[in-house]
């Protein structure tokens, strides 16, 4: 055969692939069938979010935290809120916090449930996607029964959160734990233990310590370094001080070791869950779940119709909004996927002047490239499954 | 926390000399502002510094300034595992004046710098692929920036006599509202009439 017979051969994956995760389209360079090089085109999910967060008020911009990673959408309004909160130097009541970590667990949950099933899916599993999917359906019902919605849900607000959780809800989170805990046994079995699983994940898109940190990458990734780097640990926001909850790490770095962590984190997850419906019951749980302060939050219903003041409270806070003090910070919490981090911009007035959204897909996606050269097309898939992809943050 | 920032913001100083700027703790996280043609030696030291080892990169974004001579700010983040401190560091540029790229030192910053490109415009001297990324094929205009209308100049529509997607100049029904909530005593200086009077 002469030279000119042999040439790469350069393929499109997606914007329209099951296994994209989304609207992703990889240009893919091919040698035969070994991965040459990666070109992802992103931003066909792009809305703007950041430029319409800067004609928002700070609290109408709340809304758009949720539909950046919408699998866990609380962890990312929790970002946004501790940033505004940090400009604003308010502190947040016990109660309130509490709320924020128990749904922020359940965010875990919500996420890792998809992450792990579906990447047995792009593997050639269907079964694991319908038992996840069946407990992400509970977990959305305890989403829509604190907030009104099964997703977007607007909960975590500046200076505390939306309403307070019922005694009834909290019981049945706690019936939730132990059956789950059954199910997550049932999921090791059937995904973590099979064979085909493990043929296709184990030694597939290994990474270095090295190479994580220069790469930003966060969250799992670092985690199946071998390194217990967990900002709910490292940098402790919210009550996570308080929690007792173990970092599950990995030896290898590959796929299979991340996906053996979030199932481990599902488990932590649970156990975080059950010390927050405890302490929620506790005399010392009980209180205000917002700021007092009136300028911030806004009054009950109750107040605004025997109260002129907060009734004017009200108006203020649903036309102008609040103002927050000019300065720059950057908050940062360990979202499901990663570091999920906010650089809010404040000159004084009732809108953000910049918010930027630094979303951990967004520098995993990246890494592709280079963790999938000298890959076979197959793992393409798999690798993909195992960065954990959501195209809302990625694209904002 | 803010004795030991300042200690370190010292120190990043006097190792680093005029490249450094302004330097300010505020919030508990530490600000410095560089010299723009230094930021590859000051993000180098930044990161190999056995004091700083700011190994692991977070982030790289604009800010919009269109009042100042310089309008834009590259603000760059790191965080520093081994030390568990963050740090932010600022670069000011304009249109046309290109920041040196931190590809070199930071694979992770290809992609966050093409961001800074497609969203404001700014220009990196060697990056290796400065291509847009956010925003449609084809795309004109830096869309976060404060001149930049929130409409945008062009909608899109099937055509189904062309069969495909046209481009067309974006039509409103509504005018966009843009409130002024700035206080009358400390924001803009409204003309109204009979004013004039109170001012002879």
């Amino acid at each position: 055969m002469g030279e000119h017979n042999i040439r790469n051969f350069t393929i499109n994956f997606g914007p329209q692939h099951p296994a994209a995760h989304g609207v992703l389209r990889l240009v893919l360079e091919l040698d035969g069938e070994v991965v040459e090089r990666v070109d992802p085109h992103i931003g066909l999910l792009h809305r703007g979010t950041e430029k319409l967060i800067e004609y928002k008020t700070y609290v109408q911009a709340n809304p758009y935290f949720d539909r950046l990673d919408y699998v866990a959408p609380l962890n990312q309004e929790h970002a946004y809120c501790m940033a505004v909160e940090k400009l604003l130097g308010i502190q947040v009541p016990r109660r309130a916090e509490l709320i924020r970590v128990l749904y922020s667990e359940i965010g875990r949950l919500l996420s890792h449930l998809l992450n792990v099933t579906t990447q047995a899916m792009d593997v050639g599993a269907l079964t694991p996607p319908l038992w996840g999917f069946e407990e992400r359906e509970k977990l959305m019902i305890f989403y829509e029964r604190i907030s009104g919605s099964r997703m977007h849900a607007n909960y975590f607000r500046p200076g505390g959160v939306n309403m307070d959780i019922q005694p009834e809800l909290i019981d049945d989170i706690e019936a939730f734990c132990d059956p789950f805990l059954k199910v997550l046994d049932d999921l090791d079995t059937l995904v973590m233990g099979s064979r085909i699983f493990k043929q296709r994940n184990v030694d597939i898109g290994v990474l270095t310590l090295d190479d994580c940190w220069k790469w930003g990458f966060s969250g799992p990734l670092v985690r199946s370094c071998g390194v217990a780097w967990d900002l709910r640990k490292a940098q402790p926001y919210s009550l996570y001080e308080e929690m007792e909850f173990d970092i599950p790490v990995g030896k290898n770095g590959d796929n299979y070791d991340r996906q053996i962590i979030r199932m481990e984190e599902m488990r932590q997850s649970v156990r975080i869950m059950r010390q927050c419906l405890n302490k929620l019951r506790a005399p010392d749980g009980q209180g205000p779940v917002a700021t007092l302060d009136g300028k911030v939050a806004p009054p009950s219903r109750k107040d605004m119709k025997r109260s002129m003041e907060a009734l004017i409270h009200h108006f203020k806070l649903y036309t102008e909004g609040f103002h927050v003090p000019a300065g720059e910070v950057y908050v940062a919490v360990e979202a499901p996927k990663g570091e999920f981090g906010v650089y809010l911009v404040s000159d004084g007035t009732n809108k953000p002047y910049r918010c930027k959204v630094r979303a951990p897909g967004y520098a995993h996606l990246q890494g592709m490239d280079f963790m999938c050269r000298g890959h076979m097309l197959a793992d393409v898939a798999g690798v993909l499954g195992s960065i954990d992809i959501v195209f809302g943050e990625v694209d904002r | 926390m803010n004795a030991e920032l300042q200690a370190l913001s010292d120190h990043i100083a006097s190792s680093l000399g005029e490249a450094i700027g302004d330097r300010a703790v505020a919030y508990n996280e530490l600000t410095i502002v560089a010299r723009r043609e230094d930021i590859v030696r000051v993000v180098t030291f930044l990161r190999d510094d056995p004091q700083c080892r700011f190994v692991c990169f977070v982030d790289i974004c604009g800010v919009d300034y269109p009042a100042r001579e310089k309008r834009f700010d590259v603000v760059y983040h790191l965080l520093s595992p081994y030390q568990n401190r963050r740090i932010r560091v600022k670069v000011e540029t304009d249109e046309v004046t290109p920041v040196p790229s931190l590809v070199e030192v930071f694979p992770a910053a290809n992609w966050f710098e093409r961001e800074a490109y497609d969203l404001y415009g700014i220009l990196f001297s060697g990056h290796p692929d400065l291509r847009r990324i956010l925003t449609d094929y084809g795309f004109e205009g830096h869309p976060l920036r404060k001149d930049f209308p929130l409409t945008g100049y062009v909608e899109v529509r099937y055509d189904d006599g062309q069969g495909r997607v046209v481009y067309e100049p974006v039509k409103l029904s509504q005018e966009f509202r843009n409130f002024d909530f700035l206080s009358p005593w400390e924001g803009t200086d409204y003309v109204l009439p009979g004013d004039e009077k109170a001012k002879a």
